[in-house]
């Protein structure tokens, strides 16, 4: 397990708790983690049975046709030596032969597609429910769950880790049956005929697959360590490439490439280990069975000569040795599907496992808001049980058409005040109400949609600008999303643009600025038109001119409803009909702007400090350049 | 709530994705320039080719030996059949020494030339100029440093490979011909067949292939767009609509690959039953031949066995197809980069700016990313040893543009700007690096400890380190942090604040001790205490130094020793701030209104919006 360093954002680092690395394969954990996704398989019983007799099918074609060679061989063979039979008859039985090798290949053929045509059918719709059920399990789980996992490790679990969990189906649970199905039978038949024969004929099993198996496990975990260190590789020609400029600034080429080629030496030496470890095993395996053949050519070869065994059944051993051939030297590649279905298996199910901690309580009742008055009373917040304190006694009103305003330091506990109120977490004392009732006693749904909370990031999708603002509401008429874009004062701008609210933004798309981003969110938490609503310092990217004029339109928007604005800016929220200071998540100071200037405490402070590069300063020369502070 | 019409259909929509072709075809010019990077490993790679085909020899020797090998038993010979065996053995362990060497060997090179590709791509980024950096996404260029070089190496790791199935195959058709030329040459009819059925099913499979690629990416790019997106999904109460359009993907996706697979199958009966074919051929020719006595029963023993192992490298060799194709549209997207010309690099002759004075001059600069629309109109500045120079400014004014052809991120269109007295285009980069510092407005960290993002690439003790933090006031927040100096920081430095991140990139700058310092003020909205340190901080960074700077904060403005205004490209008036506001210019104007922001009077609308007040 990586130790997660605490970080800035309590969020992220009280109560964390941990998640698996990608580095390891826990072969004890391997049954238990197998076990549960060949369940999975198990749901589909008749696919998978199908899948199992296709298998046997082809086995069993497989077997029959050394024995088919041999048989063509001794009919060649004895016929010559009995010159007296017909050589009708004899061509007859060549014809035969030849028919039931056709026959059997056809079989083979057939056999082998549908099973391995139904089992990775089986494995995908394995690996269909887990993507479905993996999604579904994010979405359920709560914020604190998204703070503490870093969003690349659960997109590398749900692509990645996810197919290697699925792939196990086919390249583990399928090939080990076969494999399986062909030693024993092709063992068996080669045992009952001469059994001395088929001990040497065997004898490389143990000692390719022993080797083999120990290679695809050993594979799969310095292939780990190798994904490890490219990851490295990758960070630092990322982080080059995005820093660039500050390459450039600063004339880091040399350093930036020694950086390189630091990252690029681990990574290709562990490569090469990697290399070598594979040829060694598979160096063992071809002169194992090698040593194999020519102990069965020997021993037979001298039984022929001897008169005491046909060349026919020679032969048909020789068909059974490269009939087994192949499937051994898949050991490797099933011991690798298993190391690697176990530590991908085990972090999918361990997200699937999972209870999210915020869900609706047995009797919730959907929220029915008479007033839309919310209220904090005496509300404790941790993120970790037992944790330090984020929040502490938060008590105010908030009444309809009423505005409350909150001001405070970094890490003072406001965005996590503003995300209690749509529960994305719970509090840990002291209650939330809407028109009196709890909100944990309403439905989630209802009372997110009743709730609406614009976040300082402004996170947008990858899509049309029009998808972005609708998105709270999908089927919003367009006189409404344009309405919320003029609120958020971002219409103008989006008319412009060559194709209006269907220009794509993001990646492939156009360039919005950071106040832009923000104006985009304030218009798509408009659109739904909640009635409670929150602003979390989602104006701070604004320019304070553009910042008033959204301003005044949300306060006719959202005139008959409860507002809370977080900000840094005062002149966002002087206008409240309560501020309230937080600071270590405690209030310490409330009221209005008026009350708050006079009592002379922080927030005056605060104003003096903002105002004070203003007009105030310009006439304070006292602090000419170059005079160290 | 809002009592709205609905719309009939949903404006939603999850994920995007959009790939690259995947398949190119044979280009000799790509090819040629593979080789060249094979050509400072060629005595590896040809010990590795030797190896290789000794190898395959040895393989298509072993069943051979092995007919002769029954040949003698059946008529009796046993001297000359233990002889044989140890052929065989002799045979067999060869085959396996040289297979070791030969894949050893072509692996580690493969690795090596994949690395080398890699660092040549990676190298050029280094060179090429901003405006093509700009241009282009930093996770396209990631995708042809990881996927495109990847490609590249499945292709050089199955490459020698191929050489040896090639060899292979004309072995074994070699050795039965040669053994014998009739039911050999029966026998070879089934392969004109097999590729006849390959070459009909190539073009299906390569689309379905390509469909199940596209599908699969589709449906990772919506789970990818969720994930990040989750907290605006769960506020938004977007959980079912995204669930069903995810399903509506996964099905697809479900679909494409079971297409794919049965594509894969299909091909195994048609193989399968060639083989079948091509032994029962054996069986009744041969087998008549043997009952007539014109044929020994090893020759049929040996057909057998031959026939079996025959379509291995067809298959091989037509999967190698695929993957060449594959690398050919990869290496068609690697050298498509580092054939991106190098337009800003040093002259021949490029200066060394040791001890010319701290100066900057633009001479009648004019300059556009796209010459055809200049941005700059005939400059002309002179910033003086250890001026601070306040560039002000609407957006679209020029500042940036500035600020840039200095540290010469793009090459001017006319005129010239001179560093030190020297034309920027003579000085070498380095040089030019090492002269001028930049901080900017986002400040970008690495990842690292504190320390090491300070450093950064000088040789700083950490005495140093500590002194230039306590000097930029990031001293007491950094001791504040857990481990300190050491403290590692996350993704680009997210579990420290804005204000932080800047302060720590002031320090960096401190410690690279520029003689020309270089600006570009954050416009963020910082909280007021963080923004108190790096206002004080400013104020260390200049001391003693040319600087130029992007100024939106008034504090920062009013304490340059002169402020230049920029109107559409164009210096419009430039002097000290008292001296501006008694001219009544454009800056007069500009410090009322963002003055009176903050007191909530009417705002005059001219101007740039960024340049209000922040705190």
């Amino acid at each position: 397990m990586s130790h997660s360093h605490p970080s800035g954002r309590g969020a992220a680092s009280s109560g964390s708790m941990e998640f698996s690395t990608e580095s390891k394969v826990d072969a004890k954990a391997m049954p238990r983690v197998l076990q549960r996704i060949i369940g999975r398989a198990l749901r589909y019983p008749g696919l998978l049975a199908f899948a199992i007799l296709c298998t046997v099918g082809s086995s069993l074609a497989s077997l029959a046709l050394p024995r088919l060679f041999g048989r063509a061989v001794d009919q060649a063979h004895h016929l010559l030596l009995n010159a007296g039979a017909a050589p009708d008859a004899a061509r007859k039985a060549l014809w035969v032969s030849a028919g039931l090798i056709i026959a059997a290949t056809l079989i083979r053929g057939l056999m082998t597609m549908l099973s391995g045509y139904f089992g990775e059918y089986v494995s995908q719709k394995v690996g269909y429910d887990l993507r479905l059920e993996f999604f579904r399990q994010l979405q359920r789980l709560p914020f604190g769950f998204h703070d503490r996992i870093h969003s690349g490790d659960l997109i590398t679990r749900g692509m990645l880790d996810l197919e290697g969990a699925r792939m196990f189906v086919q390249g583990g649970l399928m090939m080990v049956l076969s494999l399986v199905l062909l030693l024993v039978f092709a063992g068996w038949q080669m045992l009952r005929t001469d059994w001395v024969m088929g001990m040497i004929g065997l004898a490389f099993v143990p000692i390719a697959a022993g080797t083999l198996g120990r290679m695809g496990f050993l594979l799969r975990v310095t292939w780990l360590k190798f994904q490890e260190l490219m990851a490295v590789l990758t960070l630092t020609m990322e982080e080059n490439l995005q820093g660039i400029r500050v390459v450039r600034a600063f004339a880091g080429k040399t350093f930036e490439l020694l950086k390189f080629d630091q990252a690029s030496i681990d990574a290709l030496t562990y490569s090469f280990h990697r290399i070598t470890l594979r040829l060694r095993a598979v160096a063992v395996m071809q002169v194992s069975f090698n040593a194999s053949m020519a102990g069965i050519i020997w021993y037979g070869g001298h039984k022929v000569a001897a008169g005491t065994m046909t060349v026919g059944t020679l032969t048909s051993y020789l068909g059974y040795m490269s009939l087994l051939q192949g499937p051994v030297r898949q050991i490797a590649m099933i011991f690798n599907a298993a190391a690697r279905a176990t530590s991908s298996g085990a972090r999918v199910f361990e997200i699937l496992d999972l209870v999210p901690e915020i869900t609706d309580a047995p009797n919730a009742q959907p929220l029915k808001p008479t007033q839309g008055v919310l209220a904090f009373e005496h509300v404790d917040f941790a993120y970790a049980p037992g944790g330090k304190a984020v929040l502490s006694d938060i008590c105010f009103e908030v009444r309809p058409g009423k505005t409350l305003g909150i001001v405070g330091p970094p890490g003072s506990g406001k965005s996590t005040l503003a995300n209690l109120v749509p529960r994305f977490y719970d509090v840990t004392g002291g209650r939330i109400t809407l028109d009196g009732v709890d909100i944990r006693n309403v439905t989630l749904a209802s009372l997110r949609e009743f709730v609406g909370l614009v976040q300082q990031e402004a996170f947008l999708f990858d899509s049309s600008i029009g998808h972005n603002v609708a998105y709270a509401d999908p089927w919003a008429e367009e006189e409404r999303i344009i309405e919320a874009a003029k609120v958020a004062h971002i219409h103008d701008h989006i008319a412009g643009l060559p194709e209006t609210y269907e220009t794509r933004i993001g990646e492939r798309g156009v360039a919005l600025s950071g106040g832009q981003r923000q104006r985009m969110s304030i218009a798509r938490g408009v659109v739904p038109g909640p009635g409670v609503m929150i602003f979390d310092d989602s104006t701070a990217a604004i320019d304070a001119v553009t910042e008033r004029r959204v301003r005044d339109a949300l306060a006719k928007a959202t005139a008959t409803k409860a507002t809370l604005i977080i900000a840094h800016r005062l002149s966002s929220l002087m206008h409240a009909d309560e501020i309230i200071i937080l600071d270590e998540g405690r209030i310490i100071e409330r009221g209005d702007h008026t009350t708050l200037l006079a009592r002379g405490g922080i927030y005056a402070e605060l104003y003096e400090l903002q105002s004070r590069s203003d007009a105030t300063a310009t006439l304070d020369d006292d602090a000419p350049v170059g005079v160290l502070v | 709530m809002t009592q709205a019409q609905k719309r009939s259909t949903p404006r939603a929509s999850l994920g995007s994705s959009e790939g690259d072709d995947i398949f190119g075809t044979f280009d000799v010019a790509i090819a040629q320039r593979f080789l060249g990077y094979l050509k400072p490993h060629r005595k590896t790679l040809l010990a590795a080719q030797a190896a290789v085909l000794i190898s395959a020899g040895c393989g298509i020797l072993i069943p051979k030996l092995t007919g002769e090998a029954v040949k003698h038993a059946v008529s009796g010979q046993v001297g000359s059949l233990d002889k044989i065996l140890v052929g065989f053995g002799l045979t067999a362990g060869a085959y396996a020494l040289f297979f070791f060497i030969g894949e050893f060997l072509s692996s580690r090179l493969a690795q090596q030339v994949i690395f080398d590709i890699r660092r040549a791509m990676f190298s050029h980024f280094q060179d090429v100029s901003l405006s093509f950096m700009d241009k282009t996404h930093v996770g396209r260029i990631m995708a042809r440093l990881q996927g495109d070089v990847n490609a590249l190496q499945e292709f050089l790791d199955t490459m020698n490979g191929a050489v040896g199935d090639m060899v292979t195959l004309l072995g074994i058709t070699l050795v039965l011909l040669s053994t014998d030329l009739k039911l050999g040459l029966l026998t070879l009819t089934v392969l004109p067949a097999l590729v006849a059925v390959r070459a009909v099913w190539l073009p299906y499979s390569k689309r379905s292939f390509r469909h199940a690629r596209d599908a699969s990416s589709s449906t990772n790019s919506a789970l990818a767009e969720n994930i990040n997106g989750i907290r605006t999904v769960q506020e938004t109460r977007r959980e079912a609509m995204n669930f069903d359009l995810y399903q509506v993907k996964a099905q697809e996706n479900f679909r494409a690959q079971n297409a794919a697979s049965w594509m894969t199958q299909v091909m195994v009966p048609t193989v399968d039953i060639l083989t079948g074919l091509a032994i029962a051929v054996v069986v009744v020719v041969g087998g008549q031949e043997v009952l007539g006595g014109r044929m020994d029963v090893g020759v049929m023993v040996t057909f057998i066995l031959y026939v079996q192992r025959f379509f291995e490298p067809v298959r091989l060799l037509s999967m190698q197809y695929t993957i060449m194709q594959r690398a050919m549209a990869a290496g068609h997207r690697i050298f498509e980069v580092i054939d991106v010309p190098v337009t800003i690099a040093d002259k021949p002759d490029a200066v060394d700016l040791k001890d010319a004075p701290a100066t900057v001059e633009f001479r009648n600069v004019t300059f556009g990313y796209d010459p055809a629309r200049p941005i700059l109109h005939d400059i002309n500045l002179i910033v003086r040893p250890k001026e601070v120079v306040a560039l002000v400014g609407p957006t679209g004014s020029g500042k940036t543009s500035i600020i840039a052809l200095t540290h010469r991120f793009y090459e001017v269109d006319h005129g010239q700007i001179l560093v030190g007295g020297h034309d920027v285009r003579d000085i070498s980069l380095d040089s030019l690096g090492k002269t001028i510092g930049m901080v900017l407005q986002e400040p970008f960290l690495f990842t690292g400890t504190i320390e090491q993002n300070i450093r950064y690439n000088t040789d700083a003790s950490r005495e140093r380190i500590i002194e230039a933090a306590k000097a930029v006031s990031a001293h007491d927040f950094i001791m504040r942090l857990p481990e300190g100096y050491d403290t590692p920081l996350g993704q680009r430095g997210r579990n420290i604040s804005m204000g932080q991140r800047q302060l720590i990139s002031f320090a960096r700058a401190l410690v690279a001790d520029p003689q020309i310092l270089i600006l570009d003020e954050a416009t963020a909205n910082i909280d007021s205490f963080t923004e108190m340190a790096i206002q004080r901080a400013l104020k260390v960074l200049f001391a003693g130094r040319t600087c130029m700077v992007i100024a939106h904060r008034l504090a920062t403005i009013r304490d340059a020793d002169r402020i230049v205004v920029l109107q559409q490209g164009r210096i419009l008036e430039q002097g000290s701030h008292d001296v501006l506001m008694k001219t009544g210019g454009l800056y007069s104007h500009l410090y009322t209104s963002a003055h009176a922001s903050f007191d909530d009077q009417v705002v005059a609308v001219t101007g740039d919006a960024e340049f209000a007040t922040r705190t």
